[in-house]
């Protein structure tokens, strides 16, 4: 009963997805809104679990005294502050002067901008290590992150003026042109294969063949 | 106020920047109240915008009495923090993963694959159906040609069903050539849309802050 009951609900809901497409009309398309709903309801009490979650590894590292068990301890009181502050100040917790609004816009914004700022960097060491011209491939990547990088700078242009070269092949027009076409195909063709995969991968979770998201006994 | 949050704001940033000297203590705290500060974030929007708005409003102000089952399943969700009942945290798992299989048969069929087959199917010479042959320009023609060949070679090389070997090898080189070609331009695309992020933090830390740049 522990495995059977949760793959009946898969299939009936995951069946009555896919014929909800095919009929709109009531009750499919009354359900259709309460099973959205329902979903965003589980949505957030999942991220109940994740945050107890959060607090109970790192409350065990500090109980522990696990290595860098300190920043155990910031993480749970960043984690109580913004939560604390943002149960206080009610359902307009997002409105500009709250302190909700303050951590958000001087702690949360720049720390999540300058950690994925950070990655040019790492990408720019990971390039430097992968990008050899070893074959023909390679070098097709290569030429093509060159193209695109130096089209999307000013820069680019204007040091291709310096030797007179013609508009339709400046950096930003072969930029440009690689966009448009070869990379529309390329994206086309993975876009094409990832949506059959997800197509039969759902199909296999919906008759019951993929069972490995209701984990092991 | 404001002024202290920029102070704060560029201790944050320069302690993330300092990770590129290497892993210290300032970037370590930096990083757990990232994970803290995001963790809490999702938290409270979601329970105001989830649980609040939808639930307890729909329920008491809107008599919409269909939302004690999300709830239901909601709770049964949390059961899994009792491992003695944890098992039935499966049953609104169950939902979750019956309804996105569900969904996604759909939406994926019909945006990721009618659609970009729909989108590739054009003519090569004209610029639509209803247009003159050879009414295309020869720049617009070439880009035609290279995405029905590229698209449909991409798509052979994907196919291990069959060897790559004679004519549907030689397909498959011109697919993997596409695609090394589409990985480097989105790997471009990518760098270039980190550099402005980073060209962003320094605008602030440059201007906002220490208003050297006007």
């Amino acid at each position: 009963m522990r495995r059977e009951i949760p793959l009946i609900i898969t299939a009936v809901v995951g069946i009555f997805f896919v014929l909800q497409y095919f009929i709109p009309h009531p009750p499919f398309n009354q359900l259709n809104g309460w099973f959205s709903d329902w979903f965003s309801i589980i949505g957030a009490c999942a991220i109940w679990l994740g945050a107890l979650n959060l607090i109970r590894i790192s409350a065990d590292k500090i109980y522990r005294r696990r290595e860098d068990w300190g920043y155990a301890i910031i993480i749970i009181i960043s984690f109580l502050l913004i939560t604390i502050i943002g149960f206080w100040e009610g359902n307009a917790f997002r409105d500009s002067g709250t302190g909700f609004d303050w951590l958000y816009r001087f702690i949360y914004t720049p720390l999540s901008a300058t950690m994925f700022a950070l990655l040019a960097f790492f990408v720019a060491s990971a390039s430097y290590r992968a990008f050899r011209a070893r074959n023909l491939e390679a070098t097709l990547l290569l030429l093509a992150a060159f193209f695109v990088m130096l089209g999307r700078v000013p820069v680019g242009d204007a040091l291709a003026g310096i030797f007179h070269v013609p508009e339709s092949i400046l950096p930003s027009s072969i930029a440009t042109w690689i966009m448009n076409f070869i990379n529309t195909a390329g994206q086309r063709a993975i876009l094409i294969g990832i949506a059959l995969g997800i197509v039969s991968t759902s199909l296999r979770i919906i008759l019951g063949i993929e069972r490995s998201y209701l984990g092991g006994e | 106020m404001q002024i202290f949050g920029l102070w704060v704001a560029a201790f944050f940033t320069l302690g993330i920047i300092s990770f590129l000297y290497k892993d210290n203590p300032w970037y370590k705290v930096c990083e757990s109240i990232f994970v803290g500060i995001s963790a809490g974030y999702w938290f409270v929007t979601l329970f105001w915008d989830n649980i609040y708005s939808l639930f307890y409003l729909g329920v008491a102000e809107r008599g919409n009495y269909s939302l004690y089952v999300g709830a239901v399943l909601g709770l049964m969700m949390l059961l899994r923090l009792i491992p003695q009942i944890g098992w039935i945290s499966r049953w609104p798992l169950a939902f979750v993963v019956g309804a996105t299989a569900g969904l996604y048969i759909i939406n994926y069929f019909a945006s990721n694959i009618m659609v970009q087959v729909e989108n590739t199917l054009t003519p090569l010479f004209a610029d639509a159906f209803n247009q003159p042959t050879f009414s295309a320009s020869v720049y617009n023609s070439i880009g035609n040609i290279v995405v029905a060949v590229g698209t449909f070679t991409g798509l052979v090389y994907f196919f291990f069903s069959k060897e790559h070997k004679g004519f549907m090898g030689g397909m498959a080189k011109i697919g993997i050539w596409t695609i090394m070609i589409t990985f480097g331009a989105s790997f471009g695309y990518t760098v270039m849309s980190r550099m402005s992020l980073l060209i962003g933090r320094m605008d602030f830390i440059f201007g906002d802050w220490l208003q050297l740049i006007k």
